[in-house]
């Protein structure tokens, strides 16, 4: 599965994206940003305040009970600030 | 109606776009363009710039469902959709949305429709270039209540 960052959730995190392979136990939007969280430092830090965590299933937004089974790109980014 | 949907760097001409909207056509009565413009300040701090980040493919995706139902609620004959990213710096364009109809209600409603959902909802994030270096601008309460009077039921409109 890749995963994709912006904005400070990218600079937190460190990178734009990676390809990665989840546990079983990681079914919803919120298991995975609950996992990601424990992945390590930067992790830990982008996704802190997981309430402030937009996330995209193959590029339309998702809440956080969606079921990412079979989902090929999930996005994380801050609330949007664009027009 | 084919909408137009462009994402680019380079800046836009709204007047053109509007011409270009109306062209050969005498169903279109009403065409209101909205052009969103870099400030030079931001919460009260001057700025030199601002970049914006956006997510290739659901962006274009996300304004083409907004059109849509937007379509869904007026009858629009030509809608245009242009927003930029990258570097921008004050005074110069941001974002353009034409929506043009028989009548100007359902254009200015489209319209203001468009850029509440493209403040909310469109994948786009703005950092700004200030005194103390570069920071995120964070989401505005103001635009959530702006893009949330949209969801109200019908009934309840009918009721006021």
């Amino acid at each position: 599965m890749k995963l994709v960052y912006f904005a400070w959730v990218r600079e937190r995190v460190g990178k734009a994206e990676e390809e990665i392979d989840l546990p079983a136990s990681v079914r919803t939007v919120s298991d995975l940003i609950g996992w990601l969280g424990g992945r390590g430092d930067e992790y830990a830090y982008a996704f802190e305040h997981a309430k402030s965590i937009r996330v995209a299933v193959d590029k339309r937004h998702a809440k956080p009970d969606a079921a990412i089974a079979g989902a090929r790109e999930i996005a994380f980014f801050p609330p949007m600030t664009g027009g | 109606m084919q909408p137009t949907i462009r994402l680019q760097r380079d800046d836009f001409d709204a007047s053109a776009e509007a011409a270009l909207l109306t062209r050969g056509r005498t169903d279109i009565g009403a065409v209101v363009t909205f052009t969103g413009v870099c400030r030079g300040d931001e919460s009260g701090e001057l700025i030199a710039a601002l970049t914006l980040e956006h997510y290739p493919g659901m962006a274009e995706a996300e304004i083409a469902r907004h059109i849509e139902e937007a379509r869904a609620r007026w009858p629009l004959l030509g809608v245009t959709v242009i927003h930029r990213y990258g570097r921008i710096a004050p005074g110069e364009n941001i974002v353009l949305v034409i929506a043009a109809s028989s009548h100007r209600q359902a254009a200015f409603a489209a319209a203001e429709f468009l850029m509440d959902y493209l403040k909310t909802r469109a994948p786009f994030w703005k950092q700004v270039e200030g005194k103390a270096g570069t920071t995120w601008v964070t989401a505005k309460d103001d635009d959530d209540a702006a893009a949330a009077r949209w969801r109200k039921p019908a009934a309840d409109e009918a009721a006021e």
